[in-house]
């Protein structure tokens, strides 16, 4: 298993080389000046050489790719001149919101999903099926800045028992419960989606799993009902179920975009979208490298925990 | 000889029984609703520019925030005095328009670059999906966002963003399906014929790969929708005055807690428009999708439905032989009724007798087999009659949790191909200790040392190390054995060998037939041994039951069956058998045989 | 002249899968499927090449039709070296060789009628227009008797039998000199089986034809082949006359393979024949 692991960590270099060149280019593809789109129409031209000099904007471009890279494996992402600070301080500070909330989306969203697709499966056409049917159809069709609102207008306004926006109390906050009370409504909003995706796959890979010939061979040797489900089809299903929860990870950090600027959670996808309205490139490069490779990590693990279920993978 | 010796497939196919795939669609109500909503929402978007609405972007101060239900204003205005009924069909259009883009522009490059890559293979496809994967490495938004960075916001830029992050999806469906059909025998068959190599892509491969490019598009259109609607919404998609429904959204969030109404509106519009294309999109995908239209992607019970009319008595030959069938009647439930698979069939096996069950296939052996412990896939599989006795007691009568305790008990089954019959994702000293333990109450370790002891008695090499293997790393035939000591798990009076050696090689088939041979001597075991060929029959069989379509037609002792078979169409299986030493005297054998009479139903 | 140059001649014929060097990770494990393979297919003749799974038999027979290509070794078709054959184009080996593969139903398009199956040779292979294309479609059905309103219907409404009789019309189409025959019978019913091992007697008199027959089972290649090549991990380890080989095999693996072979007379030995 180690080996394995070992393994994959190593493919996942050129992975990440891979994501950040993508990035760089769509850097490089700005039209214009990018020292000009960085330091925005106002700046001196003696700022604007000065910056050009720094990230090597004078040399061609594999070379300006090394320089940049180069520094980024230092720690220096650049400098954000609408913030006036350093990008990475900026993103660090972030990204820790971001992870509470993706986090908890991404727990709530593996549990109830893999529940109710389980429950689905097993009692097909039955009413319980029928009533997760309904609500993954919903789940999935719904806007998710749509549903955010709605919970704001429902549970904070109307009723006023959940805070509408924000990770602390402004006053008086600052502790575990007050974070729980200010996570409820972002974190359910976020898991949503996710959920109906997860329940939809659980329930066909179930379904297409009972079908196999090796689940008449459990029958055959006589094994209890439960046993054939829980034990034979659940393992079997479980190995295409988990590169989807893998997937929802990309989801719930991408959609995280939405749900913080719509309860206003300061992660690193609200300061995305400012980022790019105020064309502050460096920071918006930044972060998308960051999130990039926390997702390329969570895929990382969901490739070893197939692994272990399947012990063809590992040849 | 030039009369055509076989009549076409059956005559109804062609006569437009087959209901069409728009009918199945319809058929499916929640499709067809979708369907309705969805072609409504587009005629009122089309007919906007005629439609009697007010213009969507003239303001009017005076009439601010109207709410819903005013005079000449159906859904109110919004903080500019704007109608918002006139901006959400305006809207819609603008939406719909940028999804359906998006989602084709998706689809015609994720399919073109999965085509190319499934057919060439090798280091252009490796080279390919390495960059599909660059693009599925990133968080599915996220991607979107940093191109819209770059290219700036407005609706074309999020309209390319969104296709460029839906490429993988089509990409990677349409290169696994193409990557199939590329190896298939008909690819080769085209190339023979002649075909270049792009008139294969396009006339023989595009054409069986379209279903799917349909299906994910069909499923992925709704995202997009969703998606670029989003983009608005954040403010990075359509720009002022242009409106569409995410940005409609977004610009009423200001104003949710005093005119909630405005944000409302066009959040339902997405919802339904996306509800309604994700419920017609399944209908589509459920009418597309082989494995779907088969039905096949029901939950198959624990044990087969019964349904049986009448229950016959059980003789007194019945109550005292190991096994013994009467008027057993399996089907399977389709459209149009009820197929009958096994019709009436009786037979018995002693103990400690080998019975063959011989037959071509369709001709219900395997169906029979499996329907003796109720193992028939339900649905569709019916047992609607007949009564299957086991030590004198009928089967089809006892509760479920005693069926289970007969299988892999007193009765246990070895199947045709054990690379699928044993799970991938145990080891197989798993597998068997858990046959042990499922009928035995043992400790784990004792059910392990069992199952390692059968291993052993069923001639695997070292067979302490063998049990820790997976399946996968075993030969054919080494995985027939562990199927054999996986059957012999709880010391069975009863085998069914449901065409054990058909998948092997014949010099292993030989192996594994004296195995059977002597295992059944050594323990006094009755074998029902299913199978299509006569050759393994008269080595191991001491008696014969000859199948054909679902019935019985000859019984006996194997040397007087295969010797002097009285029915035609024995007769006439036997001689369509080449044997050893007879050379090129069978074909003039067969050449002599009188033409097949209409209905004899061989061809 | 025509019958002086053997139909088909490979001489060490070899083929090796795997073994290059991946973008990442090493090098890939190699197999040798075929190993220095000597065979020659006389004019005429059936000569038919036996073996269990993973001999190598279907690659040899790849090779021969052109869908692989030898890793070394000399191949002859009708005379003629086969890499020049593969350089007058993709067009030049299915003029003179033809395929028939185990799975008919595999083997036809699913999506097109058996009479589009059937057009595409004689478009493209002889040119024909599309009155004799018509014409011709309508001969190839009869000679292989099947109905000729075969032709508007689509593949998966034929049996697997009645799907190879559509597949070997579909060779014929091409008017080659040789047929390679993969299999052609094993996945068919033993009825179904005699009927067209018959068939592709009679055709092979009829358009005076030369055939390849691959198989494992040795009951059929006695039937119908007139020279026997046994192939056990890619080598040929014995040739010659049907009668002769089946009678006296001198190989060890042939004579564990005949042993092998499951016989209906086990039963009929001890009982009275009247």
């Amino acid at each position: 298993m180690a080996a394995y692991i070992a393994k994959r960590l190593i493919a996942a270099i050129p992975v990440l080389l891979g994501l950040s060149l993508i990035v760089f280019l769509i850097m490089a593809m700005i039209p214009g000046d990018p020292a000009t789109a960085i330091l925005g129409s106002y700046a001196t031209p003696e700022n604007v050489a000065r910056l050009n000099r720094s990230l090597g904007l004078d040399k061609p471009l594999p070379q300006q790719y090394v320089i940049w890279l180069g520094n980024l494996l230092q720690g220096d992402f650049g400098r954000s001149y609408a913030l006036n600070r350093p990008v990475l301080d900026e993103i660090l500070e972030r990204f820790s919101a971001t992870l509470i909330l993706a986090g908890t989306s991404l727990v709530l969203c593996s549990v109830f999903g893999l529940l109710a697709g389980i429950v689905s499966a097993v009692r097909q056409f039955g009413w319980v099926d029928r009533i997760v049917t309904f609500f993954v159809l919903i789940g999935i069709s719904i806007p998710s800045f749509f549903l955010g609102l709605l919970f704001i207008l429902f549970f904070a306004v109307q009723l006023r028992v959940l805070p509408a926006s924000g990770m602390y109390a402004i006053y008086g906050g600052g502790d575990l419960p007050d974070l729980l009370r200010h996570l409820v409504l972002p974190a359910t909003t976020l898991a949503v989606v996710a959920t109906g995706v997860v329940a939809r796959l659980t329930r066909t890979a179930m379904l297409e799993v009972l079908r196999q010939d090796y689940i008449r061979t459990a029958r055959a040797k006589g094994l209890s009902e439960r046993k054939v489900i829980y034990r034979h089809a659940l393992k079997a299903a479980m190995v295409s179920i988990v590169p989807v929860i893998g997937l929802q990870a990309g989801f719930v950090l991408g959609g995280a975009v939405y749900i913080e600027t719509v309860f206003q959670w300061p992660g690193i996808g609200a300061m995305l979208v400012k980022a790019i309205s105020t064309r502050d490139i460096l920071l918006v490069q930044g972060g998308v490298l960051f999130v990039a490779a926390a997702y390329v990590f969570v895929n990382l693990i969901a490739d070893v925990i197939q692994a272990m279920l399947d012990p063809r993978l590992k040849a | 000889m030039s009369t055509p010796v076989v009549q076409a497939a059956s005559e109804q196919e062609r006569g437009g029984r087959r209901p069409t795939a728009w009918r199945l669609l319809m058929n499916n109500r929640l499709a067809a609703a979708g369907f309705f909503v969805l072609a409504t929402i587009i005629v009122v978007a089309l007919l906007a520019p005629i439609l009697p609405l007010h213009d969507p972007n003239v303001t009017s101060p005076a009439d601010r925030l109207l709410p819903v239900f005013s005079e000449g204003h159906p859904l109110g205005t919004d903080h500019l005095g704007r109608d918002v009924l006139a901006r959400l069909v305006w809207g819609t259009r603008v939406s719909l328009v940028v999804g359906v883009s998006a989602a084709l522009l998706a689809a015609f490059t994720g399919s073109l670059i999965g085509l190319v890559a499934g057919y060439m293979g090798g280091r252009a496809d490796n080279l390919m999906m390495r960059g599909i994967d660059m693009l599925m490495a990133f968080p599915y938004i996220l991607l979107a966002l940093a191109i819209v960075a770059v290219l700036g916001p407005g609706l074309l830029n999020a309209l390319y963003a969104i296709a460029v992050v839906n490429i993988p999806f089509f990409a990677r469906n349409v290169r696994g399906i193409t990557l199939g059909l590329s190896h298939r025998e008909f690819v080769d068959a085209a190339r023979l014929s002649g075909k270049s190599h792009l008139s294969i892509v396009l006339t023989e491969i595009l054409p069986n790969v379209l279903p799917v490019i349909v299906i994910t598009m069909s499923t992925t259109v709704g995202w997009m929708i969703l998606e670029t609607a989003g983009l608005s919404f954040l403010g990075l998609g359509a720009q002022p005055p242009q409106a569409d429904l995410g940005s409609m959204l977004g610009q009423g969030r200001s104003l949710l807690f005093t005119a909630p109404m405005i944000s409302v509106i066009p959040g339902v519009m997405v919802f339904l428009i996306v509800m309604s294309i994700n419920l017609f999109g399944d209908g589509i995908r459920d009418v597309l999708d082989p494995r779907l239209r088969a039905g096949t992607l029901s939950r198959p019970m624990a044990v087969t439905r019964l349904d049986r009319k009448e229950v016959p008595e059980l003789d007194e030959t019945a109550r005292r032989s190991a096994l013994a069938v009467r008027e057993l009647e399996t089907g399977f439930e389709g459209v149009d009724g009820i197929e009958m698979a096994v019709k009436r069939v009786s037979f018995t096996l002693r103990t400690g007798e080998c019975l063959g069950l011989v037959g071509e296939s369709g001709s219900g052996k395997s169906v029979t087999a499996l329907s003796l412990l109720r193992l028939v896939a339900s649905p569709p599989g019916t047992i609607t009659g007949g009564a299957v006795a086991i030590g004198g007691r009928d089967v089809f009568a006892l509760p479920e949790a005693e069926i289970a305790s007969l299988r892999g008990g007193k009765m246990a089954y070895i199947f045709q191909d054990p690379l699928t019959t044993l799970h991938p994702l145990f080891t197989i000293g798993e597998q068997i200790a858990e046959a042990v333990r499922a009928h035995q109450p043992v400790s784990r370790r004792k059910a392990h040392e069992k199952a390692v002891e059968l291993l052993r008695s069923v001639r695997i090499p070292d067979p302490e190390q063998r049990a820790k293997s997976y399946p996968h790393q075993l030969s054919g035939g080494q995985r027939q054995r562990v199927g054999i000591a996986m059957a012999l798990a709880n010391d069975p009076d009863i085998i069914v060998a449901d065409e054990p050696t058909t998948a092997l090689d014949v010099t292993v088939q030989a192996e594994i037939l004296q195995l059977l041979q002597v295992l059944r001597r050594e323990r006094g075991l009755a074998l029902l041994f299913i199978t299509h060929d006569f050759g393994v029959v008269a080595e191991i069989c001491d008696r014969v039951a000859v199948m054909r379509h679902g019935e019985i037609v000859e019984e006996g002792e194997t040397r007087d069956v295969l010797g002097s078979p009285r029915h035609p169409y024995t007769r006439r299986l036997i001689a369509c058998v080449p044997r050893p030493g007879q050379g090129s005297a069978f074909l003039d054998a067969i050449r002599a045989m009188p033409a097949e009479t209409e209905g004899a139903g061989i061809a | 002249m025509r019958h002086s140059a053997d139909a088909i001649s490979v001489t060490n014929l070899t083929k090796t899968f795997g073994g290059e060097w991946s973008l990442f990770g090493g090098r890939s494990h190699e197999i040798r499927a075929v190993r220095n393979v000597t065979l020659a297919l006389k004019h005429g003749e059936t000569l038919a090449i036996v073996g269990e799974s993973g001999s190598g038999k279907s690659t040899l027979a790849r090779m021969v039709v052109g869908l692989e290509v030898p890793t070394s070794g000399e191949m002859r078709i009708v005379g003629k070296d086969a890499a020049a054959l593969r350089a007058e184009g993709p067009r030049a080996f299915g003029r003179v060789i033809q395929y028939v593969f185990q799975d008919p139903v595999a083997s036809l398009n699913p999506r097109k009628t058996v009479g589009a199956i059937l057009d595409t040779p004689l478009q493209l292979l002889k040119g024909y227009d599309q009155r004799r294309r018509r014409a011709r479609a309508m001969q190839l059905l009869d000679a292989v008797q099947m109905p000729s309103d075969t032709l508007e219907r689509y593949p998966h409404e034929f049996s697997g039998g009645q799907a190879q009789r559509i597949a070997i019309a579909r060779a014929l189409a091409a008017e080659p000199r040789i047929l390679v025959l993969d299999e052609p019978v094993s996945a068919l019913d033993v009825s179904v089986q005699a009927q067209v091992l018959l068939l592709l007697q009679d055709l092979r008199q009829e358009f005076d034809l030369s055939y390849l027959f691959i198989s494992h089972d040795l009951a059929v290649v006695e039937s119908i082949s007139d020279r026997v090549a046994v192939m056990f991990f890619g080598e040929v380890v014995e040739v010659g006359a049907a009668e002769q080989l089946f009678r006296s095999p001198e190989h060890e693996y042939t004579k564990q393979l005949i042993a092998s072979a499951p016989r209906l007379g086990t039963a009929l030995e001890g009982s009275t024949r009247s």
